[in-house]
């Protein structure tokens, strides 16, 4: 496949995760903050902020409502939904020809709804509702993407921004999290902290699925075991790293003149260490720098994938 | 049709003007034209508001397809849907054999003018065409010359606009052998008009033309360069903001091949490769959107990175076909149109089934002077430019405009041209909750590969302001469904 469409269908994926993320931890931050005291509105919502793996801009003014507003509706900010729902939108009609019309459809559906005025009244009205619309369409589009694309290279790079993308989110937001989950400040009650691992998992979808392996006895521990290690839960961490593993793998195999070892070392390693790691082993040493490094080294495989696939020389090529 | 139904239709019809254009459903007399009157027995039978509402749902569907063109010299990205008509515009039998006969003679005829051209130029040294006048053409590429063409076919793909004067004649306004557009849109009206009008679409013996995409490959297929069995075809367009890209998107994907951009494309002693994940993988044949001007920095305009170094010199070596070839737009100057049927007779012998539009040639003293004295009542167009841009319509000019041409024209009179303000057909669209006459042309598409295929129908573009005669998507056209009957 031409390797600005592989670049397009993999872009295409992870600014609707990313949209996706932002949605649903923004949906959380809101009903979080019924709970908070007003002197604590701030702090939680830049720490939200820092969860979506934002430095800058976003600086609060004081009205949650103006804040997510803008979070989902300014489209010059790359932060918002709106912003990444546009990117993913673009992306795709770059490669129009790669992807299924059912699910361009669909995409594009998403594209004028949350574009259109009423979106907006609506948010105004009921935003978690508008919110859950989003979200909706986006699984359509997902559910559309696997049901009517063939499961070539094109779909595997789908596969692979989705993976990476969230397995990069995942890891932010544990990061940024991990300091209150584990020294909760001295009057915080303990009610608060529960809401917060609620909110937590709530943030990747989660919360269910927890109950059913752990009861809904909630540990800081577990909460991370789950998120990070869980084998079998699509938004834990080394489930995704398994899916690009796996997403690299096809891809490699579907070509098969030039093999990206560099690439194949990299996934393989941090499968391999998220594989063979204990929780235990991750709190006794320094779960942050663990965090961390899953990030550095999703940002190292993100290089590799574009070294290898998308912006080789020529020469390289066609030495083969 | 029962009493109760022709209440309604006049209804619907209003105070709809009849008078000396030729209208596509009635008669002078306000008669329907028997291939019409199914359809009005539907129309008149239909509940006041269902039009309303089967057009606002095929507006959703367009929206929703992304069946969108973006318009220029606005925000970029700024997209619209391309204005649809309910109503089809119908063609007998009997009328469509004529235009099909008469577009395969003209088509063989101007292939043939531009293999003369870029090989002999017989037709030049015969004095039938003046030579300064294709020299001068600023769409001939003197890098063709001499240039081995494959199957000496030049234009693959051909667009000709046809009008319907007042006495019923189907003529040719102009031929695109460039990149000529729109034919997705004649693929996704006919798909949307199965979908509003199933049992009257299904009743009347329409012929198919959904098969275009198909002919299409093939006929890109049979022009790859000898020695490729199994040929890579791609379709090379300039990228996302130009405005036909929907179009160039929905033919790659109906054909099942990949759309490239330039930056996709590299060449190495003289063989064209596209960057895939895989590595370099051979291309051997180029459907090419992208103009002659933009398609090779090396040969064509340097400041151009829409296309492909070193494309052209790859094309010369006969390692990739590129089609349309370049320098087609030489055949659809406007000035050359004037000697097209000159070029029938002199090629094959035969006189034009399908006649021009009457041209005066403004390099030529006495037509000039006749021209600038009737500037009112004439359209002028510049030569070289299309989609109704540059162009001046006599009658709704105001002074200013016609002192500003006829300074143009003095200044460089071969790059103009002077015709009649043709009152060419009108058809009725649904304007409001109406039925009002439209201004129509006709744009069968052609295609020649081993032969010549045009399939059954072609865009019917619609000037949607009322007594407007620009058709062009850019300036505000729409179109229309269209429909040859069986029989």
């Amino acid at each position: 496949m031409l390797s600005r469409v592989a670049d397009s269908l993999y872009w295409m994926s992870r600014y609707l995760e990313r949209a996706e993320n932002t949605v649903r931890q923004l949906d959380v931050t809101m009903n979080l903050m019924l709970d908070t005291g007003p002197d604590q509105l701030e702090a939680r919502w830049l720490r939200m902020v820092a969860g979506l793996g934002k430095q800058v801009g976003m600086v609060w003014n004081g009205s949650l409502e103006d804040m997510a507003y803008n979070m989902v509706f300014d489209s010059s900010e790359p932060a918002s939904v709106i912003y990444c729902v546009n990117g993913a939108r673009e992306n795709a009609r770059q490669v129009r020809e790669e992807i299924s019309t059912e699910q361009w459809q669909r995409l594009n559906r998403l594209f004028h709804h949350i574009n259109s005025p009423q979106a907006q009244d609506q948010f105004r009205a009921d935003a978690s509702e508008l919110m859950a619309s989003i979200v909706d369409g986006m699984y359509l589009f997902k559910g559309t993407t696997d049901t009517t694309m063939i499961h070539g290279q094109g779909w595997q790079f789908i596969r692979l921004g989705r993976y990476l993308e969230r397995a990069y989110a995942t890891a932010t937001l544990l990061e940024v999290n991990q300091p209150q989950l584990f020294q909760p400040s001295a009057d915080e009650r303990s009610e608060y902290s529960y809401l917060e691992l609620v909110g937590l998992l709530r943030s990747c979808t989660s919360f269910e699925a927890y109950c059913q392996v752990y009861t809904a006895d909630l540990s800081p521990d577990r909460v991370l075991e789950f998120l990070l290690l869980n084998r079998d839960f699509p938004h834990a961490i080394r489930y995704c790293i398994d899916g690009a593993h796996e997403a690299t793998d096809a891809i490699q195999r579907s070509g098969g003149r030039r093999s990206p070892d560099e690439l194949t070392a990299s996934i393989g390693r941090l499968h391999a260490m998220l594989g063979f790691t204990s929780i235990r082993e991750v709190l006794h040493g320094d779960p942050a720098a663990f965090l961390h490094a899953i990030r550095e080294q999703c940002l190292h495989i993100h290089e590799l994938i574009y070294r290898h696939y998308v912006q080789y020389s020529i020469q390289s090529a066609l030495a083969v | 049709m029962n009493a109760a139904h022709s209440t309604e239709l006049d209804a619907l019809f209003g105070n709809y003007p009849l008078d000396q254009a030729f209208d596509e459903m009635r008669r002078r007399d306000g008669e329907l034209r028997p291939q019409y009157r199914a359809l009005a027995e539907t129309l008149a039978g239909l509940p006041a508001d269902e039009l309303h509402r089967r057009k606002q749902s095929a507006d959703l569907s367009f929206l929703t397809q992304g069946i969108t063109f973006t318009v220029y010299g606005r925000d970029e990205g700024t997209e619209r849907i391309f204005p649809y008509d309910l109503l089809p515009r119908i063609v007998t039998a009997q009328e469509w054999e004529r235009i099909e006969k008469g577009l395969t003679q003209r088509i063989t005829a101007l292939n043939l003018f531009l293999r003369d051209v870029y090989s002999d130029a017989k037709i030049l040294a015969d004095h039938v065409i003046p030579r300064d006048l294709v020299y001068s053409c600023k769409h001939y590429r003197r890098p063709m010359k001499g240039l081995q063409v494959p199957r000496n076919v030049y234009v693959g793909v051909v667009g000709s606009d046809l009008l319907r004067l007042n006495t019923g004649e189907f003529v040719v306004l102009e031929d695109n052998l460039r990149v000529p557009s729109g034919v997705s849109y004649m693929l996704t009206n006919r798909r949307v008009m199965k979908r509003t009008f199933p049992q009257l679409f299904n009743s009347y013996g329409v012929r198919p033309v959904e098969h275009y995409p198909q002919l299409l490959l093939a006929t890109l297929r049979s022009l790859a360069p000898e020695g490729r069995p199994e040929p890579n075809i791609v379709l090379l367009t300039p990228g996302v903001f130009n405005s036909a890209y929907f179009e160039h998107t929905y033919l790659a994907r109906q054909m099942g091949i990949d759309l490239v951009e330039g930056r996709d494309l590299v060449t190495h002693d003289n063989i064209v490769y596209m960057r895939t994940t895989d590595g370099l993988k051979r291309v051997d044949v180029i459907y090419r959107r992208v103009d002659d001007d933009f398609s090779d920095p090396l040969i064509f305009r340097s400041d151009s990175s829409l296309g492909c170094a070193g494309l052209f010199n790859a094309y010369r070596a006969g390692n990739v076909t590129v089609s349309n070839a370049f320098g087609t737009g030489l055949a659809d100057d406007k000035a050359i149109y004037a000697y097209v049927p000159r070029m029938i007779k002199y090629y094959l012998d035969e006189d034009p089934i399908l006649n021009n539009v009457e041209t005066f040639l403004l390099g030529e003293d006495k037509e000039r002077r006749h021209v600038l004295a009737n500037l009112d009542k004439l359209v002028v167009k510049a030569v070289g430019e299309s989609g109704g841009y540059g162009m001046l319509i006599g009658p709704h000019s105001t002074a200013k405009q016609r002192e500003e041409f006829a300074r143009a024209i003095e200044a460089n009179p071969r790059n103009y041209i002077a015709q009649p303000t043709l009152d060419f057909s009108r058809a009725p669209c649904f304007i409001g909750d109406k039925l009002e006459p439209r201004h129509v042309d006709l744009r069968p598409y052609i295609l020649y590969g081993d032969k010549i295929n045009i399939v059954p129908g072609g865009l019917t573009r619609v000037a949607l302001e009322r007594g407007s005669l620009v058709v062009n998507s850019s300036q505000g056209g729409g179109s229309k469904d269209t429909w040859v009957l069986d029989s």
